[in-house]
């Protein structure tokens, strides 16, 4: 647990998601909320939230090219950011999981069913938890776009899934990251659905020749922003 | 500092799994659906449910994410609480089901210091929500969510939504209906 006395979460911030109502996300049909969400004033609930510190994660965990016979196909990339707040401060010690499709575009889970081979030295899953400069890194393979049956022809851009808790419940963000350039992303409802055009973008990694490593693999940049602001009480009256 | 927009939310995805929830894949994971170990203080109670959609079909590729206090109303202070982490994930079976196994929490603080009925902090994220949905879980057989300051907030006619009733000796049940016909509310966090 680990509430940080004098933040505060502004609401104006949440208008950067997606609304739950997406009509071109066809899931988004029978599944998202029709009633107005009700504000819940943030109490000790919202203000705590479950701590995983670096014993949380084994060694090697941030290397999803590891942990099989032999190394997996595809292109080998580094991922590597910062978790910041909102007033550019670092979140340290909090954990990101990560989840992706393979090279080929295809997942593990059982209910993957597209029509793409499954490696069998890449499962596609890792964790690491940010450094005191809230830092992290993964290497990892560049995952394929998939088909999704969303409608027509409908691919997903390439994309890693990122899960992160940050210093409370009402930092819990799940996530995806892009890649720069992709021609699928303009045609992506999921990504589509986020209103604001720079906001979208935040999703997307930039490539970084200072991360690429020489004969190894190449690098992408990714921070992520959580919610949160270093006010005092003094500040914003309403705070907590 | 230079100010800067949050990361906006996209999809949990239907292929989560085997990272977030990977008991199944024979994983270790970082937290199964067991919140509290048997030296955990209050009274230990199963929580078991479905999530439902807008036509009333079971969602089978839900995760449930619960955050809560022990029986003494205290949170965790640090990692690696054996006896009481206070948070769990569970992923949904075919049918929509999902299990905790914790201890009741007690009264915790509330927005003005008055104590808030016991309750449960719960996240939910599946294919189809952009967002994570977030709710609560309050006890049926508390006196104290009458005077409870969130709940107080719902409409009355929509409050049965976020209460859990006892269905068997230590067992409460609470469904979460995503849309439509008694749909669960969600709350802006
Ligand atoms: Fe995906």
């Amino acid at each position: 647990m680990s509430q940080t006395p004098g933040r505060a979460y502004p609401r104006e911030s949440l208008a950067a998601h997606p609304p739950n109502d997406a009509p071109a996300y066809a899931s988004t049909r029978l599944r998202a909320p029709r009633r107005p969400l009700v504000i819940l004033p943030h109490t000790l609930t919202e203000l705590t939230g479950p701590a995983y510190g670096h014993d949380s994660v084994a060694e090697g965990e941030n290397d999803l090219t590891l942990g099989h016979a032999g190394a997996p196909l595809g292109e080998r990339i580094i991922v590597t950011g910062r978790v910041l707040d909102e007033d550019g401060r670092p979140v340290p010690h909090t954990l990101l999981e990560i989840w992706q499709a393979n090279a080929a575009g295809r997942y593990i889970h059982v209910n993957d069913r597209h029509d793409a081979p499954i490696d069998p030295n890449f499962t596609g899953a890792g964790r690491v938890v940010t450094d005191a400069s809230g830092g992290y890194a993964f290497t990892t393979i560049k995952p394929g776009a998939y088909p999704w049956r969303n409608h027509h022809n409908a691919w997903r851009p390439a994309h890693i899934h990122f899960s992160l808790f940050g210093p409370s419940f009402v930092t819990r963000l799940v996530t995806q990251m892009y890649f720069p350039g992709d021609p699928l992303l303009g045609l992506d409802p999921i990504w589509q659905s986020i209103p604001d055009a720079r906001a979208r973008e935040r999703l997307v990694s930039s490539f970084d020749i200072e991360t690429t490593k020489p004969e190894w693999a190449l690098g992408y940049r990714f921070d992520i922003v959580l919610r949160g602001r270093g006010a005092t009480p003094m500040e914003d009256p309403h705070h907590g | 500092m230079a100010e800067r927009g949050i990361t906006p939310s996209q999809t949990v995805g239907p292929f989560f799994a085997y990272c977030l929830t990977p008991e199944a894949y024979d994983a270790r994971g970082i937290a199964g659906n067991e919140i509290a170990g048997p030296d955990a203080a209050g009274q230990r109670i199963h929580i078991e449910g479905r999530v439902l959609d807008g036509a009333g079909e079971p969602v089978p590729d839900a995760m449930v994410e619960i955050w809560q206090a022990d029986g003494e109303g205290r949170y965790p202070e640090a990692p690696g609480n054996a006896a009481f982490r206070g948070f769990g994930r569970a992923e949904t079976d075919v049918d929509g089901r999902f299990v905790f196994v914790t201890v009741k929490p007690g009264p915790v603080p509330g927005p003005d210091g008055a104590p808030q009925a016991p309750h449960i902090g719960v996240s939910v994220f599946a294919r189809g929500l952009l967002n994570r949905l977030a709710t609560r879980i309050y006890f049926a057989d508390e006196p104290a969510n009458e005077g409870d300051p969130v709940l107080a907030l719902v409409p009355a006619d929509r409050r049965e939504t976020l209460i859990a009733r006892a269905v068997s000796q230590g067992v409460y049940g609470y469904d979460v209906r995503l849309q439509g016909e008694g749909e669960t509310v969600f709350f802006e966090i």
